[in-house]
C-alpha cells in the first residue's frame, strides 16, 4: 500500500510514477510529483519506481477561468 | 455593410464637454468622467484620496460610486442605477503580461445586488490615457445614442445615432471604421458595444473591442456575467467610443520603470519557454482543459449531472487548434500579453440565423463557452459550439448563463416539465443542437421560449411552478443558479471547497473568485475544514486584488515559474504574488508587501458584502446551493457513480449499503453532504471575520479599516452594533 496525496492507493511490483499517473488518469499537464518529500523530475517519471509505503503526493496546480 | 459616412451624417449632437487634457501620474489621472444620460450633462468628478486608500481603482471605484449612486429599493431598470468602466492603477502598462483589464460594476437584472466582470480590450487603458480613471454612466436617454470621448482633443460627445447596427459584431466594426483617421489608427480606437438579445433578455453583456491589426477585424471580448449589456440597451446606449493615440510604455508615469521593465521580461521568459509544456495558452487558451476536465470527472455534462462523457474528444482542444483556431496571430487582449490567449477562428461560415453563409471571426473558444455551450447542453460538435459562442457575442448574451439556462431548459424538458406545447415546438432534449441555436436566435427577435429563457433559471424556476405545476423543490435542487446568477462550468460534487467557492461569494457563482478543485478533491491538500476556510479566504481575496488594479488573472497561474516546484505554497505561486507586489510598487510608490496585498482587497470585498446588505441579500440564506452543486439529486444520478457513493457512505458515514434502495442511499449522502456544506459556512464565515449570519463584524471592519460611517449605518439596521 502507498499513499497518493494522503490517501491509501494499492501498490504493486514495478509501479512507475508514470504508470501511477496512468492509473489514476492525471493528465493535468501542471503537475508536480514529489516522492517522500523528494521531488521527481519529470523527464524521470518513466523510469522511477515507487517503493512499497511510499508517500507520494501528486500537486496539480490551479489553472482554468 | 452599410456606408459608415451615412450612418455618422445621422448623428445628431446633443452634448459635448469640453476638457485640459492631463497625464497619468502614478498610475492615476486622479480624475473620473461622470454622465447622466436623462439630462444630457457631463462633468469631471475628483478622486479622493480615501478612494485611493481604501478603493484602489477597477472594481473598488465602481462599487462606490454605484454605491453612492443608488438607494436599496433601486431596482436595475430605474435611471439612477450605473454602469460604472475603470481600470485601475496598473491598468494600462504594457510591460507585464495581462495588465489592460476594464472592471464594470451594475446593480444586475438577474440579481438585484452589484455584479461586477472583468474584461479585456483596449477600453480601459484608453480611457484613463485620454484622462479618466473611471466613466460612471447614469440616467437613460430618451433615443439611442452612442458616447464618444475623444482622448487626443479633450472632448466628450453624447450623440443621437439611429442607424447604427446593434449587433456586437457589426457595431464594432461601423465605429472602428467612423472614428479612425486611417487604417493604421484604427487600433487606437476601442468601442464597448451590446447587442440585439441584451434588449430582450436579462443576461445581456458587453462587448469591448481591440482591433487586431493582423487579422483586420475588431476583435470581441466579453465582460459577461450578471446582465450589465441588459443595463446599457436599457439606458439606450448602443456605444462607448474611446479615441487615444499615442499608447506608449510609460503613459502610467510610474514610480520605478526599471522594475517594471524586468519583472516583465522575467514572466515574458517564462512563457515562451514553459507554456507549451505547461497549459499551452497560446495555442489554444483557456480552452486546453476541456478534455482534462472530462478526464478527472469534473466537465459538467447534461446540466451538471455527469462529470465526464464518451464524445467529449469530439469538442477537445485539438479538434478547435486543428480545425478552427488561426495560430501564430497576436491575440494579446492589451498591448504586451504574451500569453495571447485570446484565440479566433477566421473565415468560420455560419450556418443558421440572419448572418448565415457570411464568414466571420469567433473570439474563442473558451473553457467556460466549450463545456457551457457543449458538454452541459449535451452537444458534441465543435461548430455549433462555435456557432452558438459567435451568436452569444453578437447577440449579446452571457454564454455561461446561456449554457447553464439551456442545460436547465434540456433537464425540464427530459423531466416532462415542459414539452413542445411550452417552448413553441422546440425540442430541447440534450444534444439538439438546432433547438439550442433556435432559442439563442429567439432571444435576438425578443420571441418565443427564448424570451422565457433569457429571464434566466432563477425567474423560470418561479414560472414553471406557478404556471405548469412543476415540483418547486426539484427545480430548486437542479437549477444551477444562486442570488440569481447561473453557476459557470464547473462540476463542483465532489469538492466541498469548490461549493464554497462558488456559493459563499458576493456577486453570485462565478469561478474568478477561487477555484479549488485540484487542491481540494485531486491533491487533498485542505483536508480540514480550517484549511479549506483559508483556502477560501485567501484565494478569492487574492484574486480580488486584479480587480483593483486592471489586472487579468491568468498570467498569475496559468503559467507557473520553475522555482514553484520548490515552494513553500505552491498553490500561491509565490514568486508570481511577489511580481505584483512589486509592480503595483513600482507603479504606484507604494510600499505594500503580500499581506497587505491581501488587505487591500479584504476592504473591498467586505465593503461589496455590506452592499449586498444593504440591497436586502447577502445574508446566510442568501448564500444556499442548490444540491446539484453538492451531490447527486436523482437515482440516476448516483447510480452513474454507484460506487463512489457506497464506498463513501460506507467509509465516511459507517453505513450500511447492502440492501438499501438508492432513494435511501441518496437520502442519507445528501444529509451528510448538506451538513458538511453548513459546516464549511460557518468556518469560512468565521475566517472572513463575519458572523453565523454573513454579516462582516464591526471590530472586523475596524481592523481591516473599511469602518465608513455609511458601512456602519447599514449594519445597524441589520442588528450588529457591536
Ligand atoms: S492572458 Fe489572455 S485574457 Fe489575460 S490579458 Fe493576456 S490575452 Fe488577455
Amino acid at each position: 500500500m502507498i499513499k497518493v496525496n494522503g490517501r491509501d492507493f494499492q501498490w504493486e511490483e514495478g509501479l512507475t510514477v508514470k504508470g501511477l499517473l496512468e492509473k489514476k488518469k492525471y493528465t493535468f499537464p501542471k503537475i508536480y510529483v514529489r516522492i517522500n518529500d523528494e521531488l521527481i523530475p519529470q523527464e524521470e517519471y518513466a523510469t522511477v519506481e515507487i517503493k512499497d509505503g511510499d508517500d507520494v503526493k501528486v500537486i496539480h496546480m490551479m489553472a482554468g477561468g | 455593410m452599410m456606408d459608415v459616412k451615412k450612418i455618422k451624417d445621422e448623428h445628431v449632437t446633443l452634448q459635448e464637454y469640453t476638457y485640459q487634457l492631463g497625464n497619468v501620474d502614478k498610475g492615476y489621472t486622479n480624475r473620473t468622467l461622470y454622465i447622466n444620460l436623462s439630462e444630457n450633462k457631463i462633468k469631471t468628478k475628483e478622486v479622493t484620496q480615501q478612494m485611493k486608500e481604501k478603493f484602489i481603482g477597477g472594481k473598488g471605484f465602481g462599487l462606490w460610486y454605484l454605491w453612492n449612486a443608488v438607494t436599496p429599493q433601486t431596482k436595475w431598470n430605474d435611471p439612477e442605477n450605473e454602469i460604472v468602466i475603470a481600470g485601475g492603477p496598473i491598468c494600462g502598462i504594457t510591460q507585464y503580461p495581462g495588465s489592460g483589464k476594464s472592471l464594470i460594476c451594475t446593480i444586475s437584472p438577474l440579481t438585484g445586488i452589484p455584479i461586477d466582470s472583468n474584461v479585456g480590450g483596449y477600453f480601459g487603458p484608453l480611457l484613463k490615457f485620454s484622462g479618466w480613471d473611471a466613466l460612471e454612466i447614469q440616467g437613460k436617454a430618451d433615443k439611442d445614442v452612442i458616447i464618444v470621448i475623444d482622448g487626443n482633443n479633450g472632448t466628450v460627445k453624447i450623440e443621437e445615432a439611429p442607424l447604427e447596427a446593434i449587433d456586437g459584431h457589426v457595431i464594432g466594426e461601423q465605429l472602428t471604421e467612423m472614428y479612425a483617421d486611417s487604417e493604421e489608427d484604427k487600433r487606437n480606437v476601442a468601442v464597448v458595444t451590446a447587442g440585439t438579445a441584451a434588449e430582450h433578455t436579462l443576461v445581456g453583456l458587453l462587448n469591448f473591442t481591440f482591433y487586431d491589426v493582423r487579422r483586420k477585424v475588431a476583435r470581441l471580448k466579453q465582460a459577461g456575467r450578471g446582465g450589465i449589456g441588459t443595463v446599457f440597451r436599457n439606458k439606450k446606449i448602443k456605444a462607448l467610443v474611446v479615441k487615444y493615440q499615442g499608447v506608449k510604455g510609460n503613459l502610467n508615469n510610474p514610480v520605478d520603470q526599471g522594475t517594471i521593465n524586468q519583472t516583465g521580461i522575467k514572466l515574458h521568459k517564462e512563457i515562451c519557454k514553459l507554456d507549451d509544456k505547461q497549459n499551452g495558452m497560446r495555442k489554444i487558451g483557456t480552452a486546453n482543459i476541456i478534455e482534462v476536465m472530462d478526464e478527472y470527472d469534473l466537465l459538467p455534462t447534461h446540466n451538471f449531472k455527469f462529470g465526464m462523457h464518451k464524445d467529449t474528444h469530439k469538442i477537445s482542444s485539438k479538434v478547435f487548434i486543428e480545425k478552427y483556431i488561426t495560430q501564430g496571430m497576436a491575440d494579446g487582449c492589451w498591448y504586451g500579453c504574451s500569453m495571447a490567449c485570446a484565440k479566433a477562428a477566421d473565415k468560420f461560415e455560419l450556418k443558421t440565423g440572419p448572418y448565415k453563409g457570411h464568414l466571420v471571426t469567433v473570439d474563442g473558444p473558451e473553457y467556460e463557452n466549450a463545456a457551457g455551450l457543449g458538454s452541459n447542453c449535451g452537444i458534441f460538435d465543435p461548430h455549433v459550439v462555435l456557432e452558438l459562442n459567435f451568436y452569444c457575442d453578437t447577440y449579446a448574451v452571457d454564454t455561461i448563463s446561456f449554457g447553464t439556462i439551456t442545460a436547465f431548459i434540456m433537464d425540464c424538458y427530459e423531466n416532462g416539465i415542459i414539452n413542445k406545447e411550452i417552448t413553441g415546438g422546440l425540442e430541447l432534449k440534450f444534444g439538439n443542437s438546432d433547438a439550442a441555436l433556435e432559442l439563442l436566435h429567439q432571444m435576438s427577435r425578443g420571441e418565443g421560449f427564448g424570451k422565457v429563457a433569457g429571464q434566466g433559471v432563477h425567474r423560470m424556476k418561479k414560472l414553471f411552478v406557478e404556471k405548469y405545476g412543476a415540483d418547486e423543490s426539484f427545480l430548486n435542487d437542479i437549477g444551477m443558479e444562486q442570488k440569481g446568477l447561473e453557476y459557470s462550468q464547473y462540476l463542483s460534487k465532489e469538492s466541498l471547497a469548490q461549493q464554497g467557492g462558488y456559493a459563499l461569494t458576493n456577486k453570485g457563482p462565478q469561478h474568478d473568485e477561487a477555484w479549488l478543485i485540484f487542491m481540494d478533491m485531486v491533491n487533498n491538500q485542505i483536508p480540514t475544514f480550517d484549511d479549506k476556510a483559508e483556502a477560501l479566504h485567501y484565494f478569492p481575496m487574492f484574486r480580488t486584488w486584479f480587480g483593483l488594479y486592471g489586472m487579468c488573472k491568468l498570467p498569475w497561474n496559468d503559467i507557473v515559474p520553475e522555482s514553484n516546484a520548490h515552494a513553500n505554497e505552491p498553490a500561491k505561486i509565490p514568486e508570481h504574488v511577489q511580481n505584483y507586489v512589486d509592480i503595483c510598487n513600482a507603479v504606484t510608490g507604494k510600499s505594500i508587501d503580500k499581506d497587505q496585498l491581501i488587505r487591500e482587497s479584504e476592504r473591498v470585498y467586505n465593503f461589496q458584502k455590506v452592499f449586498n446588505i444593504r440591497m436586502g441579500k447577502g445574508l446566510r440564506v442568501h448564500d444556499r446551493a442548490p444540491y446539484r452543486s453538492i451531490g447527486p439529486v436523482t437515482v440516476e444520478e448516483y447510480e452513474s457513480r454507484q460506487d463512489r457513493y457506497d464506498s463513501q457512505l460506507k467509509e465516511i458515514l459507517g453505513y450500511e449499503v447492502d440492501g438499501k434502495t438508492t432513494q435511501e442511499k441518496v437520502k442519507v449522502l445528501r444529509k451528510y453532504r448538506e451538513e458538511q456544506f453548513e459546516k464549511l459556512q460557518d468556518t469560512v464565515y468565521a475566517r472572513r471575520g463575519w458572523t453565523k449570519e454573513g454579516i462582516p463584524k464591526i471590530e472586523h471592519l475596524k481592523e481591516i479599516g473599511m469602518d465608513l460611517p455609511e458601512v456602519l449605518e447599514v449594519l445597524e439596521k441589520v442588528g450588529e452594533t457591536k
